[in-house]
């Protein structure tokens, strides 16, 4: 039989975006001289040549049916010049040159069920991986959890009432994709992983399962006169990154795999330096299909945030003048011994000064 | 139609609320498509989503699927319920590099919709956290049929696995006035150069490029990427006085104290007596606070390049880390200056395949062997933009310092020397 012939990929690469690009901002490249916010949702770039583009955001809700996406595109031929751009958080912009579109588009997303919003000092939409829709290793759900705490936040996302613009972002594993924000929401599992040992040696490739864990609690074993692994339980740190490589180690559990809730990332280098997200609440549960525990902790995390926080703070910025202390008694959260950090270079992470806020 | 639809009472409690309803569309491609096949894989991924929702645990399996001559760029998805849902039991995500900056025209978007329709499964993402569109659900078969229909017009892989992957770059020139790049060039010159690295996964882990145009890092580089390149300027802020008058005018000084003059971190500004702003630029640090405030009277200066950092990660293994300088400033006019941009990439990428460990990010690896072990191998000289202070341990071997030193002051006299676009 004649073997059948494949065809030869192209290997292109990323394609050039100037050929989709909104012809204003083609001509304009490199020319843009400031911006201002009419409005929340709206943004208005003005260039050095005097053209102006109005830019209008909105929020979908990100898994996209082809018949979402053909709706999108169908408000862009009809109210913005038959071009768009996605956003790092996954919203999408329209860019139109005249003001006179900008309410026909505003109009005619908000008809269609897309929230405009997102910018500037907002709640913007929450980053998220991809859960229990397609991911082989997720704790929990991510669509369904943004969903639900996205009904809950959007009058934060459609107005500016925040000190600062808040990033929040979800995961549904302690070791991968989720990114750092103002406040993360984040699989945390408490009990180390329950091994098959009847698979191990068929599906893993042990040497690489020992070299994963970061605390060295894997080691090979015999277990049933079987080649396998087994975990020393008082050193699992029960992050789940064995499972990855080593499906037989489950490590979600249903009642767990719980949820952690951190804040103070912040990506960007104004005013401090870039920061990581520290952990604040734990043992919240994954509870589908609306998560509402949670959501609660965002909420109240994200009022006192509001009424405490000065124009311009970050919720990192906020916490650096406020103090950790007064963080907890404000939210009302517990402070317990797992907050104190472990982990490697720790130390600098202790107070070792008398400046203490009373 | 499918025949027979799976009860989803856990998922129909998402198409409650504003926010519009992932759900509910999944529900659309079930009931509305006019393809049996798209209906019943809508079907049968809302049944095993729904099983998730129900048992808390998630039943996608990996495996190996590629397209001909690629070793990576599909995210292998089987069901480990395929059984009870077999119309979705194949459900691969192909990662699709977009174009930089993330530009579509809707003729391009309606395009790539016609070619997924007719393959797969009618879901798709713009775009995932490292910065591909998602098409999310393909069986291992007609993977090879979308691939071979978009890459026809223009598309290719994105990287999954031990490789290069899929670069991401801000808005920037395009739209944004604090740019101080062309991240589109950057973007594509990087990535682009590595297109083997990314359709062929042989490297220790993943590397990831990322481009932002200012140090607002509206793309997290310094916390998500290996290898970060960051437009910056060294010049004097540009200063409009009159509209920064016009912005006290308005807003008040005490407004302007408060929320410019001393939210400065490097404090160097000051509000003069006649409301116009006096920046001590030397002390600078480009940190994007003030721009942000007033950007219709403050704007970086005129002499644009970037920074770069290496080593940003999340968790695994070591726990999170943060890019770190490597190259203070360089300038990106010339095509000699991308083509070094370029080779700092390649000796960075090089070097790591060389010394890091199986799964062992670049940034790990550099936390290994240290910086300096590093610098030495990519052929970077030491400067103190790298560090935030200097050593503070006092165990270490100095003999052959007096070479060092010596090392440093002839860079010094050769940048004295160099034409000023030259020096960092």
């Amino acid at each position: 039989m004649a073997k059948k012939q494949m065809r030869q990929a192209i290997e292109s690469g990323c394609p050039d975006g100037f050929q989709y690009m909104h012809p204003v901002m083609l001509k304009n490249f490199g020319q843009w001289k400031y911006h201002d916010h009419p409005r929340p949702g709206v943004l208005r770039h003005v260039g050095h040549s005097g053209d102006v583009v109005w830019t209008v955001k909105a929020g979908t809700q990100r898994i996209l049916d082809v018949f979402t996406l053909r709706k999108l595109c169908d408000i862009g031929d009809r109210y913005a010049d038959g071009h768009v751009r996605f956003t790092m958080r996954s919203n999408i912009e329209y860019m139109v040159a005249d003001e006179a579109k900008v309410e026909p588009l505003i109009n005619a997303l908000e008809t269609a069920g897309f929230v405009v919003g997102g910018t500037a000092n907002s709640v913007a939409m929450i980053s998220h991986t991809q859960g229990w829709l397609h991911c082989d290793i997720p704790g929990t759900d991510a669509s369904g959890v943004v969903k639900a705490m996205m009904d809950e936040l959007i009058d934060e996302f459609k107005n500016c009432n925040m000190p600062n613009r808040v990033h929040i972002t979800t995961s549904c594993c302690q070791i991968n994709c989720g990114g750092q924000g103002d406040i993360a929401i984040n699989v945390q599992h408490t009990k180390p992983p329950k091994i098959n040992h009847d698979l191990v040696a068929n599906v893993c490739e042990r040497p690489s399962v020992v070299a994963r864990c970061p605390v060295a609690a894997i080691r090979p074993a015999q277990v049933n006169g079987k080649p396998s692994l087994e975990v020393d339980e008082k050193k699992c740190i029960c992050c789940g990154a064995c499972y990855p490589p080593c499906p037989p180690m489950q490590i979600n559990d249903p009642e767990h795999s719980k949820l952690a809730i951190w804040v103070g990332g912040n990506h960007s280098n104004a005013r401090s330096k870039p920061s990581f997200q520290k952990l604040v609440a734990g043992g919240v549960p994954n509870n589908p299909p609306r998560w509402p525990e949670a959501t609660m902790i965002v909420k109240r995390i994200l009022k006192v945030y509001k009424e405490d926080a000065k124009d311009w703070e970050r919720i990192n910025d906020w916490i650096d003048r406020i103090g950790w202390s007064r963080f907890f008694e404000l939210t009302g959260l517990p402070f317990t011994k797992f907050h104190i950090d472990n982990w490697r270079g720790s130390r600098k992470s202790l107070n070792a000064s008398t400046h203490i806020r009373f | 139609m499918a025949d027979k639809k799976h009860p989803t009472p856990m998922l129909d409690e998402l198409e409650h609320g504003p926010w519009p309803s992932f759900v509910s569309g999944i529900k659309r491609l079930r009931d509305q498509h006019l393809d049996e096949r798209v209906n019943g894989v809508a079907n049968d991924l809302l049944g095993q989503l729904e099983h998730s929702y129900e048992t808390r645990k998630g039943y996608w399996k990996g495996g190996t699927v590629s397209v001909y001559g690629y070793g990576g760029g599909i995210i292998p998805r089987f069901s480990e319920v395929g059984k009870q849902f077999p119309e979705s039991k194949e459900f691969h995500t192909l990662r699709v590099q977009p174009p930089a900056g993330n530009h579509y025209s809707t003729d391009m978007l309606r395009q790539l919709a016609d070619s997924w329709e007719k393959w797969g499964s009618g879901l798709v993402t713009f775009h995932g956290q490292t910065g591909n569109i998602m098409f999310i659900g393909a069986t291992t078969e007609n993977t090879q049929h979308f691939f071979d229909e978009i890459n026809e017009y223009g598309f290719d892989l994105g990287g999954a696995g031990p490789c290069v992957r899929t670069a991401m770059s801000c808005v920037g020139s395009a739209r944004c006035e604090q740019s101080c790049a062309n991240e589109h060039k950057i973007h594509r010159k990087l990535v682009n150069n590595f297109t083997d690295d990314i359709h062929r996964p042989a490297l220790p882990y993943k590397f990831k490029f990322k481009v932002s145009g200012c140090p607002n890092d509206c793309t997290n580089s310094i916390e998500r990427a290996d290898f970060a390149v960051i437009g910056t300027w060294r010049d004097a802020i540009k200063i409009d006085q009159d509209a920064f008058k016009e912005y006290v005018a308005v807003k008040g000084r005490q407004h302007v104290i408060d929320n410019i003059v001393t939210r400065c971190p490097s404090k160097c500004m000051s509000l003069r007596d006649d409301d116009s702003l006096e920046i001590d630029d030397r002390n600078c640090v480009k940190c994007m606070h003030c721009l942000n405030v007033v950007p219709k009277a403050l704007s970086p200066g005129d002499d644009k390049g970037v920074t770069l950092l290496i080593g940003g990660k999340r968790t695994l293994k070591i726990g999170d880390l943060m890019g770190t300088v490597i190259i203070p400033f360089m300038k990106l006019e010339t095509e000699e200056d991308y083509d070094r941009l370029v080779e700092i990439a390649e000796e960075t990428i090089d070097f790591w395949a060389d010394n890091g460990l199986e799964h062992e990010r670049c940034g790990e690896m550099i936390e290994r062997i240290g910086l300096v072990n590093f610098l030495e191998g990519i052929g970077v000289d030491v400067d103190p933009n790298m560090i935030s202070h200097p050593r503070e341990s006092s165990y270490v071997r100095m003999d052959g310092w007096d070479e060092e030193a010596e090392k440093w002051f002839k860079r010094k006299m050769e940048q004295r020397q160099a034409p000023a676009s030259e020096t960092v």
